[in-house]
């Protein structure tokens, strides 16, 4: 990481009774950043003190290079923000409400005008810009939102929960989009989700928070590789009248570990294991058939953030993450 | 890039024939700040006070209110060309006061849909992550409606002053009352835009923003003049002038009485003098910083 996007140290946000952010030191570089965290992670509030909006209790963070305590008017020229909440007036058409965001950054009315067209179509709406924007579907609103922060080219945007009450293909087509903005726009996005499965494919770092502190931060790469988990599943015979146990012993015998997936639905029959690569599916494959029992399943797990936080049997290994963050 | 120039050059030498690339183009035109920002989002708010830019439906009510305030101060002016009356048969100062109703209206319609459309479709934290800060914003939209409300009550002055010109009153007498006219209704222009804008930048709801600011313009305002009226007919007029102090009508009817020379409303034609003007004054100048700073505290507050 050459450049630093955003660097934050020992940032911490105290309310009367809440502490929302912890002496939060992390560094992001440019590209797709995902913040994850659960809902009152700390997210918008960290995102709040980076736009210069919210003063830190203490320590101190940089957005682009400028101090978010004493140049938050230089940040926000410089950074676009979605926010997560309905924020689009109905009765104006998206256009007109976009022209009128991109003078709010300071764009002369003809830039305006010419940028809210150019990305009104990146964003992919068409001639629906024309019609008020309260008869919009949810996808076309978040598109709305999405070219709003966009409008006046700015060199980091701040997505929160972009996919957030969009459908399956609404979200895959606003994950693409999102990862558009980077690799052909140019533009650094940090983009935040509860669902860190979905943001494994579009980010090319992850930065985990939960109760305000850090939790990791590391290149997506390193994030699956050490949790890509595989889930088995498999039927009982006569001869293994238990076959989720008669698996998991050899397994054992093999060297391999595995877990119970307590707290998942279907346990007690479903077994959790480290993929460590192409062997381990053959491994498993194998095993099963010499048992002679059926296979339900065996898939990759879609993680969900709160794995991160419960798995609490590996803390050598995130600790160790952590400290390779940034 | 090169690839599409060099398949291009040897159809066009003179290169008159491009390749437009239609893909992300990124902007490196000026950016001017802080204050144009400002600017533009008082002009939108202005125009939007009369409807410019905004669905035909939300035109008509505005331009009606306008319409209704200039007509009176027509059928005057044609009246007193026609019977080449020596002077107006209404003061200048007297015209707002007398349309105070229409004004109201107004207010109620304007005041929420310039805020109360911000909060409710929480757009606020859209300006909030822009460049302006707080006090951009609340200055922009207060000086937006105050400048339409003195466009809405300066018009029919206007009109009066040049029909008193056309039927050749006497220019030094119609100018001093039309300068005073424009103090005044500049005056109540602040007044009743802050009082508004309080009213309504509390709900997102635009009915009851609309009722909460008719309720107390105009209630404020029967109340002060009934109470004046009965102190009036009990002989306490001292009593009854400073109840004046207690609608925002009345107490721009103090301010020129005392010092823009204007004829009270008040019972009995009796307004306050120049010593109990002062306390008139404040009170309004008073008004209008304490909406400034109530508005303030109420954005601090909505941030993101």
């Amino acid at each position: 990481m050459d450049v630093t996007v955003i660097a934050t140290e020992s940032l911490s946000k105290r309310f009367l009774r809440v502490t929302a952010l912890d002496r939060l030191s992390v560094d992001v570089g440019p590209g797709v950043t995902g913040l994850v965290g659960a809902n009152g992670a700390g997210k918008s509030t960290l995102i709040k003190i980076l736009l210069g909006l919210s003063p830190a209790t203490e320590g101190r963070a940089e957005v682009l290079g400028l101090d978010v305590a004493t140049e938050g008017a230089a940040i926000r020229e410089r950074v676009g923000y979605m926010p997560e909440h309905d924020c689009l007036p109905p009765d104006v058409s998206a256009t007109e409400f976009v022209v009128h965001m991109a003078r709010m950054s300071g764009l002369p009315a003809t830039a305006a005008r010419e940028r809210t067209a150019d990305t009104l179509r990146h964003v992919g709406l068409y001639e629906e810009r024309y019609r008020p924007i309260g008869g919009y579907s949810t996808g076309m609103k978040q598109r709305v939102k999405l070219a709003q922060a966009l409008v006046h080219d700015p060199q980091l945007v701040f997505l929160d929960e972009p996919t957030n009450g969009l459908d399956p293909v609404g979200r895959d087509e606003m994950l693409g989009l999102i990862r558009r903005i980077h690799t052909d726009f140019g533009i650094s996005v940090l983009v935040t989700s509860h669902l860190l499965g979905e943001l494994e494919r579009t980010c090319d770092h992850v930065v985990v928070v939960d109760g305000g502190k850090l939790l990791r931060s590391s290149s997506t790469r390193d994030f699956t590789q050490t949790t890509t988990t595989l889930a088995i599943e498999v039927t009982d015979t006569d001869e293994h009248p238990d076959g989720t146990r008669a698996v998991r012993e050899a397994l054992h015998a093999r060297g391999v570990t595995v877990q119970d997936g307590s707290g998942l639905p279907g346990a007690g029959h479903i077994l959790l294991l480290t993929a460590q690569g192409e062997e381990t599916y053959d491994l498993v494959r194998d095993v099963i058939a010499d048992l002679g029992l059926g296979l339900v399943r065996m898939e990759q797990r879609r993680h969900q953030i709160a794995e991160v936080f419960t798995d609490n049997t590996d803390d050598a290994q995130r600790k160790e993450a952590v400290g390779h963050g940034g | 890039m090169a690839a599409e120039q060099s398949l291009q050059a040897p159809a066009t030498p003179s290169g008159d024939t491009r390749i437009h690339n239609i893909g992300y183009r990124s902007y490196d035109g000026p950016r001017l700040g802080r204050s144009y920002a400002r600017m533009s989002l008082y002009s939108q708010s202005l125009r939007g006070a009369y409807g410019l830019g905004r669905s035909a439906k939300s035109k008509v009510l505005p331009m009606l209110l306008f319409v209704v305030m200039c007509v009176p101060a027509a059928i005057m002016v044609a009246v007193a060309v026609a019977t080449k009356a020596k002077e107006l048969p209404l003061d200048y100062t007297r015209y707002a006061i007398v349309m105070q109703a229409v004004i109201s209206l107004y207010v109620a319609s304007q005041a929420p849909q310039s805020v109360s459309r911000d909060l409710r479709f929480k757009t606020v934290p859209l300006y909030f992550s822009r460049p302006i800060e707080t006090g951009d914003y609340v200055r922009a939209k207060y000086a937006a409606l105050a400048s339409a409300l003195f466009v809405l009550t300066a018009a029919p002055l206007l009109v009066l002053y040049v029909g008193a010109l056309l039927a050749e009153l006497d220019f030094t007498d119609q100018t001093k009352g039309f300068a005073q006219g424009l103090v005044s209704v500049a005056l109540l222009s602040l007044l009743f835009a802050g009082i508004g804008l309080v009213i309504a930048s509390v709900t997102p709801r635009r009915g009851f923003g609309i009722a909460a600011v008719i309720a107390v313009l105009t209630i404020s305002y029967g109340a002060v003049s009934t109470l004046q009226a009965i102190a009036d007919v009990q002989g306490s007029g001292d009593a009854g002038i400073l109840i004046g102090l207690f609608s925002p009508t009345t107490l721009i009817d103090g301010v020129q009485s005392a010092y823009l020379g204007a004829s009270s409303s008040f019972p009995g034609g009796v307004g306050p003098d120049r010593t109990e003007g002062i306390l008139f004054v404040l009170v309004t100048l008073g008004l209008i910083a304490g909406s400034h700073a109530l508005l303030m505290r109420r954005y601090k507050k909505v941030g993101l």
